[in-house]
């Protein structure tokens, strides 16, 4: 069936392939894993009282407030949940709001099996997170695949469809190390400066086209 | 507990209200013909000494020389429970839907036919449920690769 663009509703047919198109589309085009960025870790800065200072206040407010956007794909969501809960108490460092809406959120804990046809709904929720933002990777499976790497209908690593910034393996990793991944991400926090500009986050080539194609 | 229904004694209940359905009997399970399929879904909930008014779980398996639909039925009344499969070609596998008289076959006739590609005839919606529309052949046959 073929589908007439430049219209205001579907029927649920339609609804439906238009969305195998858009997941076919995001997996076509997500055939490489999108690079770390780290080169903007070692830029040497020209410092000077008044931007380190900032930089200070700044980096203090971001590093004791990092909104978890809690992401539990599959059952490495269980050790996210035990994280955030009493025992290994993620309220230390300022962290323990989850929140429900990408607009409040700093970092995107991925914590599970991503598949392609959730690809593209976690990839819109990361284009809608406010800048400064940061990602996760929990679990062998968001970080490569895992156990699933080879299969139908799982994305080889997160990856392929946002940049990641820090990486927890295990299958499930413990809390401790789930904390220490936190620990990493407060690290880069700390070596941001106002002196980049949007520090982190890659210009993608076609966010766009992710969303509406 | 919920007791397993005896096999002989179904097949032998089945025998005389519809002739030629069974296809196999075992200890723990039925097999019964698929063009008759519907008949005895209908016989086994209606008739007031099965009452199997409740389906577990619908699903399928890939044998290579042909597949197979399992329907695992519980009967609230008299709380027993039976096995009943249907076996269908692998070429053009083709079994009758019976969401008519159990609901909850939708969603899992759905499942099989987006995993296993067996279409199941007279169901209201039959679409892919976990791939995407445009996604090409069924993953969990065997020779999918
Ligand atoms: S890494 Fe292991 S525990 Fe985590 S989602 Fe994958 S299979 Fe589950």
């Amino acid at each position: 069936m073929e589908v007439a663009k430049n219209r205001l509703s579907f029927s649920l047919d339609e609804a439906d392939i238009i969305e195998g198109k858009s997941i076919e589309a995001l997996r076509d085009r997500s055939t490489y894993p999108i690079p770390d960025q780290t080169e903007w870790l070692e830029r040497t800065l020209n410092r000077n009282v008044l931007i380190t200072t900032l930089d200070k206040v700044l980096n203090w407010g971001r590093h004791y407030s990092t909104w978890p956007f809690g992401s539990g794909l599959a059952c490495c969501a269980m050790e996210m949940v035990a994280t955030a809960s009493s025992r290994f108490d993620m309220a230390r460092f300022g962290m323990e709001i989850f929140r429900a809406s990408p607009r409040q959120a700093d970092l995107m804990i991925v914590a599970g099996t991503l598949t392609w046809k959730m690809a593209r709904a976690l990839r819109l929720l990361y284009d809608q997170m406010a800048d400064p933002k940061w990602v996760l990777a929990m679990g062998a499976c968001a970080v490569s695949g895992g156990n699933f790497a080879h299969s139908y209908s799982v994305v080889p690593g997160v990856n392929r469809v946002m940049p990641v910034d820090v990486y927890v393996p295990g299958c499930p990793p413990r809390p401790e190390a789930l904390l220490y991944g936190f620990m990493k991400i407060h690290d880069k926090i700390e070596a941001m400066s106002i002196q980049h500009k949007a520090v982190g986050i890659p210009a993608l080539d076609d966010r766009a086209k992710v969303v509406e194609a | 507990m919920t007791k397993a229904v005896v096999s002989e004694e179904l097949a032998g209940k089945l025998s005389k209200s519809i002739p030629d359905a069974v296809e196999e009997i075992t200890e723990s399970w039925v097999v019964v013909k698929p063009q008759s399929l519907l008949q005895v879904a209908i016989h086994l909930k209606q008739s007031p000494d099965l009452a199997f008014d409740y389906l577990n779980c619908l699903t399928a398996v890939d044998y290579m020389e042909y597949m197979e639909v399992i329907y695992i039925l519980t009967s609230m009344k008299h709380n027993h429970s039976l096995v009943l499969k249907v076996r269908c070609n692998r070429e053009r596998p083709e079994v009758p839907s019976v969401t008519g008289l159990w609901k909850g076959a939708d969603l899992q006739e759905r499942e099989v036919y987006d995993l296993l590609g067996i279409s199941f005839t007279g169901h209201p919606n039959l679409k892919r449920l976990f791939m995407w529309e445009g996604f090409e052949g069924h993953p969990l046959r065997r020779d999918y690769l």
